[in-house]
């Protein structure tokens, strides 16, 4: 039955079009592009019948080469991968349709920048699925190298943030490696489900310390948490609009789910690092990363750059709710896995379509936007009420459940935090969308209402998955209640 | 002091993986060099690659192949060395070696645009 081999179809399926991308595009350029919103598509489309089959018959394991668990390699998908692996694909499916028009004008681009894109896409999956730490590093490798060479595509100055970011991001996946090291030496596994049976008999709670210490920072690198989050600006501001949309919504949001999986999986989570103030200590990491990211955001004239910081702020919440451990807060951090994604998604590929169209990136070319842009505006303006979190967009529900979690963890000053990082994404969301739609720009005031400035909407290639990303925050909005009951398996109280 | 000092030589592998590692880490943060940041990062992983192959060593432990008669009356594990830890680094310089590739092209990349490797130089030129 094909419902048993899911688990490696959604890594197998992306690298697969990675490794045709080029070999198509030495003979038909043209064709690469559909092959790789082809390949997306599929993977996204599985990701979901992988998401409706583990919550008809609960958790599929599946071992690579028929080698049983802990001395095989095993995949597994249960509600959480899942619904992360329905996240991760959309959005990344829809950046790969968004990608086509913006890669244009850039003959014999396609093939190399579609094959990355997928081998980004095939390791940021591969994390997904990935039952053993060990596999879980050379994914989060594959996906991050692929991503350095990214954003060098954008050159002249993108250059010198990937190699910050490759920098960084080998002093991460190193760090994480060192603490797998260390988990190993311990236990003698790599399983994580093993993992979690023999973590708890362990002698020695101080070696455990190190070791979850060295893999929390680890993923904190790559995950872009505040203060470890130094590749992360650069990289999203000097990558071409294409590569930033592509890998600011998605990339950050699957170390975050390999964050959550070690330390609720593997560790126990907040029973089974009781001893440790881990748990405490990254929940307020993120919520300094919260404020941190959200002052940086105000300061920003260059809209990458603010959507950047903006970035930071947010995975403070994902990382607030990881820290506070409770069955709300984590409800929350997962929604918001789901609904940054899409908010940073819509924000990124705006932010794309209106630099192609108005001119720069800088926010003041923005001004006129909404005459020239209605339905980009639209959608941005629905992307800043989620970041805001104004209901019905879905960002309200996921910081009400982290709100609802940090009351019940007795965290009152992590709960203001919360509502204050919404009050700085009201300042530097209205920031955006004071230019975007109040000032009007400088010629419309001498042209008065020439038509022919009126329209110039993003080509249908971006608007498409624009709209699709507006119109999915508003639905994950209203249908927030069966997502978070249903998929993340929360029952309020 | 005797007994910590003990305690601490026996297990000399660690230090020199610890000792490698801040190398590494302080060379990326030290030098304004780029190409000497890639050397620090390199130094870095080979000392984690140093480490997991150093704890799979045994005393008078030998090369684990195992004939497979002896297979029928169970292995002495204790005379063979850990073979995972040799198969993870296996994986592991792969890894490596594909970030080294990718940070060399950015590097002559880098090059060519400014023409030189000092960070300072090339933030100034930005």
């Amino acid at each position: 039955m094909l419902s048993d081999h899911l688990p490696p179809f959604l890594a197998v399926v992306p690298l697969l079009g990675a490794l045709l991308a080029p070999l198509l595009g030495a003979v038909r350029p043209r064709l690469v592009h559909p092959l790789a919103v082809a390949a997306g598509a599929a993977t996204a489309g599985l990701s979901l019948l992988a998401l409706r089959e583990v919550l008809a018959r609960g958790v599929i394991r599946y071992h690579l080469g028929g080698w049983a668990p802990p001395w095989g390699i095993e995949l597994v998908l249960d509600p959480l991968s899942a619904f992360t692996a329905v996240a991760v694909s959309g959005v990344g499916a829809l950046a790969l349709l968004y990608a086509g028009p913006a890669a244009a004008g850039r003959e014999g681009r396609e093939a190399p920048f579609f094959g990355l894109a997928l081998l980004l896409l095939a390791g940021l999956m591969g994390m997904i699925v990935a039952g053993d730490l060990f596999n879980l590093f050379v994914f989060l490798e594959v996906a991050s190298i692929a991503g350095y060479a990214l954003v060098a595509t954008g050159g002249g100055r993108a250059l010198v943030a990937a190699f910050r970011y490759l920098i960084l991001g080998t002093v991460g996946a190193s760090l994480y490696l060192l603490g797998v090291g260390h988990l190993y030496l311990m236990t003698g596994s790599l399983n994580m489900a093993d993992l979690a049976q023999r973590v708890p008999e362990l002698a020695s709670p101080r070696v455990l310390a190190v070791a979850v210490g060295f893999v929390v920072i680890g993923l904190g690198i790559k995950m872009g948490l505040f203060p470890l989050h130094g590749w992360l600006p650069d990289a999203y501001t000097h990558a071409p609009p294409a590569v930033a949309a592509l890998i600011a919504p998605i990339t950050t949001k699957a170390a975050a789910y390999a964050l959550a999986r070690i330390l609720f999986s593997v560790l126990g989570g907040a029973e089974g690092l009781g001893r440790a103030p881990l748990l405490t200590v990254l929940a307020w990491a993120g919520g300094v990363a919260i404020v941190a990211g959200g002052v940086m955001a105000i300061r920003q004239t260059d809209l990458r750059r603010l959507l950047a910081y903006s970035s930071v702020s947010q995975m403070g919440y994902i990382a607030l709710g990881i820290g506070l451990a409770n069955p709300a807060a984590l409800a929350g951090a997962f929604l918001h896995i789901l609904n940054h994604a899409m908010m940073k998604g819509c924000l990124f590929f705006a932010a794309g379509a209106a630099a192609a169209r108005l001119g720069g990136p800088a926010l003041t070319d923005l001004r006129g936007m909404h005459r020239r842009m209605p339905w980009t505006t639209a959608c941005v303006v629905v992307a800043a009420l989620s970041m805001i979190g104004v209901p019905p967009a879905g960002g309200f529900f996921s910081k009400w459940y982290l709100l609802v979690g940090a009351v019940q963890g007795g965290q009152p000053v992590l709960a203001g935090v919360i509502l204050a990082g919404g009050l700085l994404a009201v300042v530097y969301m209205f920031r955006v969308l004071e230019h975007a739609c109040l000032v009007p720009r400088d010629e419309d005031e001498h042209a008065g209402s020439d038509p022919a400035l009126e329209r110039r909407e993003a080509p249908p290639g971006m608007l498409v998955p624009l709209l699709a990303l507006g119109v999915g925050i508003l639905a994950v909005g209203i249908w927030n209640a069966p997502i978070v009951s249903g998929v993340l398996g929360f029952t309020a109280r | 002091m005797t007994e910590i000092l003990a305690y601490a030589g026996a297990r000399y592998n660690y230090w020199v993986y610890i000792a490698l590692m801040l190398v590494g880490f302080y060379t990326m943060i030290a030098h304004r060099n780029l190409l000497k940041k890639v050397i620090g990062m390199n130094v870095f992983q080979t000392a984690i690659i140093l480490f997991f192959l150093s704890t799979s060593a045994k005393l008078g432990g030998t090369l684990p192949i195992v004939p497979s008669q002896v297979t029928k009356d169970g292995v002495a594990a204790a005379g063979l060395m850990n073979p995972l830890p040799h198969a993870l680094m296996l994986t592991a310089i792969v890894v490596m070696v594909a970030t080294l590739g990718v940070a060399l092209a950015l590097l002559v990349r880098i090059f060519r645009r400014y023409r030189t490797f000092d960070e300072d130089v090339i933030l100034d030129r930005l």
